[in-house]
């Protein structure tokens, strides 16, 4: 009990594979959505995956999908720090681009034949800190207890976060509608 | 609650985050309040939107072989982790660990790799501890009386933390011998379960709250903080000893 068991070595692997193979798309979506890149979220969901194995001693069970998510979102922002250094100083500016809210009616929206495009478009545009809060609380259906554990902010700070996200998320929605219209 | 309050908690209610009874509050006032039941509708609306409309991009097909086989490199490349998990738990990236620490308090079905030797050893602790009218060898509630106790009799000073406030009123402390060596047990209550709570030095400096054991209808949760092993025991639920071992780990 008071240290650690070891285990045979194809055991780690087969019982890694088993608990945490499953999220795999769960991952993969993340990564997709904080490089909006196909080709560099999978290398980056392949590097969270070997990490995750590394750390795989210190995983006594528990929640195995917010588990790699945190360690998906560590590699990614690693790998931003280090090639698009410019999206994580952008998103820190937000005031910068914000304006007064424009009168927006999701119900328009959703009657758009192009809601899905725009939708995307409009999340894409948002910054990464914006951008990751939906993404696990709308995609993912993450609770703000588990975002805060994942992005390493307070659960408080995850529900103001996630009001300022949706806001922006409207501005962009209603600027992108008026520029179709 | 007024519209001001309603409107500032509507964020949460649409996700869900609610207690019950704010849930119904809200329902209620929705009912009657047309400008807060548009706000409401339109929040509701927004995150449907999102839900059916943003992609959701699923793993490419050839991800699953290509993470396999990373693996597998890694493992014939890399063999000392196997050997040394906590140099390695040493080394791992703090954001990692935070993660770690903080998810492994949520319980999983079993207890897969802990030692249930010692989970019953603590578990026989516990019930003398109960039946021998041996509870405590010295009995305060009053924690700069049970702290100083221990002093002379243990190598180490064990935390006794006052959390009467939280429903878990300190009883006293006791020595105790887990694991062939001297633990001190502090007590605590919750109603009329008495937890009994082991504490030594550990071997490593942090190891997260371990998924709780169930032994003989006895609840134990271990983990590692500021260099000392703690172990939880008692006849509580999960739930309620979890609370008090985030406690615990709060005020120490």
């Amino acid at each position: 009990m008071w240290k650690a068991r070891e285990e045979p070595e194809q055991h780690t692997i087969v019982r890694f594979e088993e608990v945490m193979l499953p999220h795999m798309d769960a991952a993969y979506n993340l990564a997709r959505w904080l490089t909006r890149n196909d080709h560099d979220a999978e290398d980056l969901a392949q590097e969270s995956y070997l990490r995750a194995f590394k750390f795989f001693d210190s995983f006594h069970g528990g929640n195995a999908r917010g588990w790699l998510l945190t360690i998906v979102r560590n590699t990614c922002y690693t790998w931003l720090r280090e090639n698009r250094a410019e999206e994580l100083t952008t998103s820190f500016n937000e005031e910068i681009h914000s304006t007064e809210a424009a009168p927006f009616d999701p119900q328009k929206l959703l009657l758009l034949r192009e809601s899905t495009q725009l939708l995307s478009q409009a999340l894409e545009e948002l910054p990464l800190e914006f951008r990751e809060v939906l993404v696990l609380r709308e995609l993912e259906g993450l609770s703000y207890k588990e975002i805060a554990i994942i992005t390493g902010i307070p659960p408080g700070t995850v529900m103001s976060r996630l009001a300022r996200a949706r806001t922006r998320l409207k501005q962009c929605l209603s600027k992108l509608i008026n520029k179709e219209g | 609650m007024n519209c001001v309050n309603i409107q500032a908690a509507l964020p949460s209610y649409v996700d869900g985050e609610l207690d019950p009874l704010r849930n119904l509050e809200i329902e209620q006032h929705l009912q009657q309040c047309a400008a807060c039941s548009q706000t409401y509708k339109a929040g509701q609306t927004l995150q449907t939107a999102i839900k059916t409309g943003a992609p959701y991009y699923p793993a490419p097909a050839n991800l699953r072989k290509r993470i396999r086989s990373s693996i597998r490199q890694e493992r014939k490349g890399v063999p000392v982790f196997a050997a040394m998990p906590w140099r390695w738990l040493g080394l791992a990236a703090s954001v990692a660990l935070v993660a770690i620490v903080v998810w492994n308090v949520v319980p999983r079905p079993s207890g897969l790799d802990t030692d249930q030797l010692m989970a019953e050893e603590v578990v026989s602790s516990h019930v003398r501890s109960l039946m021998a009218s041996h509870l405590v060898d010295v009995s305060s509630s009053d924690r700069h009386v049970v702290k100083p106790w221990f002093v002379g009799k243990l190598d180490f000073s064990p935390s006794v933390v006052d959390l009467i406030d939280h429903g878990f009123p300190l009883i006293g402390g006791r020595l105790d011998y887990l694991d062939k060596r001297p633990v001190a047990a502090v007590v605590y209550k919750r109603r009329e379960h008495v937890i009994n709570l082991f504490i030594r030095p550990a071997a490593h400096d942090s190891d997260p709250v371990r998924t709780p054991v169930t032994t003989q209808g006895y609840h134990l949760l271990f983990w590692t903080q500021a260099g000392m092993t703690y172990v939880a025991v008692s006849d509580l639920n999960t739930n309620e000893l979890l609370e008090f071992v985030r406690l615990v780990q709060t005020s120490t």
